[in-house]
């Protein structure tokens, strides 16, 4: 066979190998952070202090994006609700968008985003700077130590952030429908509750946020393992981060909208 | 960073989480603690349930007394058997009427219920005998289109054009 064919033939079948690697090492990096982790949630104290890191100074950023998206939401949806007259159902509408899709998926971009990456380029620089090699050598399991605390927190993290972006984006909704626009209180409250299910919405939100923590903090902490250890390898493992956690967030979603609604 | 001031946050944090998944629950989606013992169950039959759906609120005087709890169609009549569950706190008497109606002009379809003049009051599986169908927008405007040609018919196809 020619040689023009052959290379990119090859190219492409080490592209696929090195992808079902990847995804093989990512399924047993999980399987070895679920064994350690017994150890790490006896050392709760470890698993806080990233909680502190991941959800508490997360908590500003939430706020503010949640507050901000339920008022264009109000504002959107009152210039759309109001050609059909139906402006009272603003609402339900605000609630049922934040509840299914926005608070789970936008929490979930952000906490990739500024928590995520935080995590690739702390563990991938560990790596660099040969300090998980240390523990090794000092007999302490860098999975169970660094890698299994940080995880948890993102697990625990992501549904608490998801649920505050939701109140947050309620209450910009109110803010520009009941305060600005001045539609009536009771009518976006009781058009909320009439439209609104706990266990329909509230309760498949909170499983959708519980399953792209999972997701995020996964990719994130087996990013900063696998990275390469140079400057430019966790600069890079930090940007795969992103981007490989936005498009699994977003493919989830699909997929669990699909089966949940 | 001290240890006690991150444990502070972290618990500040997770209490955060908490409120909003109570707030969720309870302001958003209307949790009631409503429980099989505080209800009782009716029937009723409608020719045609229009847009009713399973949840739909039953209402008496415009309050919230119930919810349709399951709708099927009884293949012996050929008419909707629709089961309400009621607040037991709510009695109704015997000769009650049940309609479906329409929250404003668009709004979602609700069952109302009016009260009857008997003494005694339906018992839990009792069946609301007098009922009255949804309205059928297709079905009004069809019928009010057949009077309108009569009319013109009778008239001496004066104004047959106008029917059309």
């Amino acid at each position: 066979m020619p040689e023009f064919l052959i290379s990119p033939l090859r190219r492409l079948g080490h592209a696929s190998i090195n992808a079902i690697w990847r995804l093989g090492f990512i399924s047993r990096f999980l399987v070895a952070i679920l064994m350690y982790s017994g150890q790490s949630l006896l050392r709760f104290s470890l698993v806080i202090r990233e909680v502190y890191f991941a959800g508490v100074l997360s908590l500003i950023i939430i706020i503010v994006s949640g507050l901000f998206v339920g008022m264009v939401l109000g504002l959107q949806g009152y210039n759309t609700l109001s050609r059909f007259g139906s402006s009272d159902a603003l609402g339900a509408l605000v609630a049922l968008s934040l509840l299914r899709e926005l608070g789970p998926v936008l929490a979930a971009l952000l906490f990739a985003s500024r928590s995520g990456s935080a995590m690739t380029a702390e563990i991938g620089l560990m790596k660099a700077t040969e300090q998980l090699d240390a523990m090794s050598v000092m007999a302490v399991n860098p999975i169970a130590r660094v890698v299994a605390p940080r995880f948890w927190a993102g697990v625990i993290s992501m549904p608490v952030l998801a649920a505050l972006f939701n109140v947050m984006g309620i209450f910009g909704g109110y803010l520009i429908g009941v305060v600005m626009i001045g539609l009536d209180q009771g009518t976006y409250w009781s058009q909320m509750n009439n439209a609104v299910d706990l266990h329909y919405d509230v309760v498949n939100g909170l499983i959708k946020s519980l399953v792209f923590g999972i997701a995020v903090t996964l990719i994130a902490v087996f990013e900063g393992y696998d990275a390469t250890p140079t400057a430019a390898g966790v600069s890079s493992a930090t940007t795969r981060t992103v981007v490989t956690s936005a498009l699994v967030i977003l493919a989830l979603d699909f997929v669990l909208t699909a089966f949940m609604f | 960073m001290k240890r006690s001031t991150i444990d502070l946050w972290v618990g500040v944090f997770v209490a955060i989480g908490i409120a909003c998944i109570v707030f969720l629950s309870l302001k958003v989606a209307n949790l009631t603690p409503q429980n099989a013992n505080s209800t009782y169950v009716l029937t009723a039959d409608f020719d045609n349930i229009g847009g009713l759906k399973i949840k739909a609120p039953v209402k008496s005087s415009g309050v919230v007394v119930g919810r349709v709890t399951n709708i099927e169609l009884d293949t012996q009549r050929y008419v909707a058997h629709v089961t309400l569950a009621l607040d037991k706190r709510y009695q109704f008497s015997r000769d009650t009427s049940a309609e479906i109606l329409t929250s404003g002009l668009l709004g979602e379809q609700y069952l109302g219920l009016t009260e009857g003049g008997d003494p005694d009051s339906l018992k839990s599986g009792d069946r609301i005998a007098i009922t009255s169908s949804a309205l059928v927008l297709e079905q009004l405007i069809s019928k009010f289109m057949l009077n309108f040609a009569e009319k013109g018919d009778s008239h001496g196809g004066k104004n047959a054009s106008a029917a059309q």
